[in-house]
């Protein structure tokens, strides 16, 4: 972000620079699982989240501002995701769609599943549900454009260095070493 | 069993009516070097998070290998911590499009370990419910594979009727995907209110909606470009690999267990079953559409038949399947899927083994994607119907 993460910009500047953020928050789906129908569904005519301005057209997380992360996560596939997230440039949001990807779900005790996204990186919105319905997903959009509009982004910058997620410090994190 | 060395060179370059095979040409001094290409896990064209790996010689695979466990959350091992009521809310959500009759699966077999008399009214709910989930599996992969392959309006027209649909069985159950709405015996309730005048309702009205597909899709030429003749699979390679549902019906085998081994009441209803001739990707998604077809074509019949009566049967607090062993199959919109249920008189069971379709039909893949251009394997892996969590289980 060059010099933005840096200055605090006078109010209303920042008033007008976040409302423009968070209209237009391209989108990347990480579909997982079952919640990734009901991703898809929040998409489509009905519930259509484009007229929020989330647009799931990113072609990748180097285009992306918003990851959001839909269905189980399993240890096999966490290091994709640390990955998918270092990918995407800062200001970045995370939303966890579903049970599984908040805590784990129908398979907290199982042994092969991550117990929730947030070991791996961070989360801005949780949306609870098994799946949940896709006014879930709108009214998560809507918490998360709530947030941006009122945040500082030099802040939300340096809060981000400190609390780095540390997973994988200790032991390699590599797509085939699980 | 197939002899899979004698299997005809299949040049899936060509269009329609064209017999030009692309060849990868070279003179004497020109040479490749292989290409290993990862695709996935979190790809769009793989749907869901399943990896493979194409060795690739130019633009052509010599050799595809299906890299699986992305998804894997150990229903087998958590099945045996949940007692013999609580294990269909998690099977429900292997096969996440298939939701009810999964757990159709998990009560039919729990029933025949107990012994169960299922009151009739149930059963022919079940099947209807079933069915409906039959439709909105089929119309996700009629939208979704339309749209690996670039067009992306079926997918709004897939979606419209789906979400018509999820509405109506929500009335219902309470679920739009995992449905939870069996029970050891019968059904959490009863059908609401005005549930089967909106069933046939929507029933005529996909059934009205059911040509612009066939027409939008099927009779599309670039669709048809890009699938007649590609990746076929013949019958006794088919079978050998053990695929079932629509990609096997359309290498012309008439396998369906609603047929075949019915279960339910589905003997006394009339099943049709569509079957491919060439088995390409254009006949396993003609399959499809013929399915939802013939689907709509038994709950049409099913609301003929409803009897009244009661819906479930009473059960004891604790329920305690007797030792023993039990297997259930059914047709599920993928294919054939099989539980396996053990107990050992506990409260839980000592082991369940699931055999689910989509395993088995992406273990024809490598066989298919080989020697294929790589545009065409997009076309394979969307026609070869798959979920990741039957996968991986
Ligand atoms: S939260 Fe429920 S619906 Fe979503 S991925 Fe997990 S099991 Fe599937």
């Amino acid at each position: 972000m060059g010099v933005m993460d840096q200055v605090e910009l006078p109010k209303p500047v920042r008033y007008v620079f976040n409302w423009g953020r968070k209209f237009s928050l391209w989108c990347f789906n990480f579909g997982l699982a079952c919640c990734a129908i009901e991703f898809i569904a929040a998409s489509t005519s009905r519930h259509d989240f484009i007229r929020l301005g989330v647009i799931p057209f990113a072609h990748g997380p180097r285009q992306a501002d918003l990851l959001v992360v839909s269905g189980t996560l399993t240890d096999k596939m966490a290091p994709a995701v640390k990955r998918l997230y270092e990918e995407m440039p800062e200001p970045k949001y995370v939303i966890s769609f579903g049970s599984c990807a908040n805590c784990g779900g129908p398979y907290w005790d199982s042994y092969s599943v991550t117990k929730g996204v947030d070991q791996v990186i961070p989360v801005d919105v949780y949306v609870p549900g098994c799946p949940p319905r896709p006014e879930a997903l709108l009214d998560g959009i809507i918490t998360l454009q709530h947030m941006i509009q009122h945040e500082s982004l030099p802040d939300r910058i340096a809060g981000r260095r400190q609390d780095a997620v540390t997973l994988g410090a200790d032991a390699p994190l590599t797509l085939e070493g699980r | 069993m197939s002899d899979l060395s004698t299997r005809e060179k299949i040049h899936p370059g060509t269009a329609p009516g064209e017999d030009i095979a692309l060849e990868i040409v070279g003179d004497g001094d020109f040479a490749t070097t292989d290409m290993t290409l990862s695709i996935g896990p979190a790809h769009p064209a793989t749907h869901g998070v399943f990896r493979i790996v194409l060795e690739l010689n130019g633009e052509r695979i010599t050799a595809a290998r299906p890299v699986i466990g992305y998804m894997h959350r150990g229903f087998e091992k958590l099945a045996e911590y949940r007692d013999f009521r609580q294990i269909k809310a998690l099977v429900n959500r292997h096969d996440w499009l298939s939701g009810f009759s999964n757990e159709l699966g998990v009560a039919l077999v729990v029933e025949k370990m107990l012994e169960m008399e299922v009151p009739d009214r149930a059963q022919w709910i079940r099947m209807l419910i079933a069915e409906w989930n039959r439709v909105l599996n089929h119309l996700m992969f009629v939208g979704s594979f339309a749209l690996e392959l670039g067009a992306i309006t079926p997918m709004f027209y897939a979606f419209r009727e789906r979400d018509e649909i999820q509405y109506l069985l929500e009335a219902a159950t309470g679920g739009r995907l995992h449905f939870t709405y069996n029970q050891v015996g019968g059904l959490k309730l009863d059908l609401p209110k005005g549930f089967l005048a909106e069933s046939v309702r929507l029933s005529k009205l996909t059934q009205e909606r059911l040509p612009d597909y066939f027409d939008l899709v099927l009779g599309n030429e670039i669709f048809q470009a890009r699938t007649v003749g590609v990746g076929p699979l013949p019958p006794e390679v088919a079978l050998s690999f053990g695929v079932t549902g629509p990609t096997l019906q359309a290498a012309g085998v008439p396998e369906d267990s609603r047929v075949t081994e019915p279960y339910l009441k589905y003997d006394e209803v009339d099943v049709p079953v569509h079957l491919g001739e060439n088995g390409d990707s254009f006949d396993r998604f003609a399959c499809l559409l013929y399915r939802i077809q013939y689907s709509l074509h038994i709950i049409d019949q099913i609301h003929d038949h409803l009897p009244a009566g009661p819906v479930n049967t009473k059960l004891p607090k604790m329920v305690k399947a007797p030792e023993g062993a039990a297997y259930q199959r059914i047709e599920n919109p993928l294919g054939q899927l099989g539980y396996w249920l053990e107990s050992d008189g506990g409260r839980t069971p000592w082991r369940l083994k699931m055999r689910t379709p989509s395993f088995s039909n992406v273990q024809s893949i490598p066989y298919l994607l080989e020697g294929m251009l790589v545009p065409d394997a997009i076309s394979v892996l969307g026609s070869v119907f798959f979920v990741v969590g039957d996968i991986d289980r």
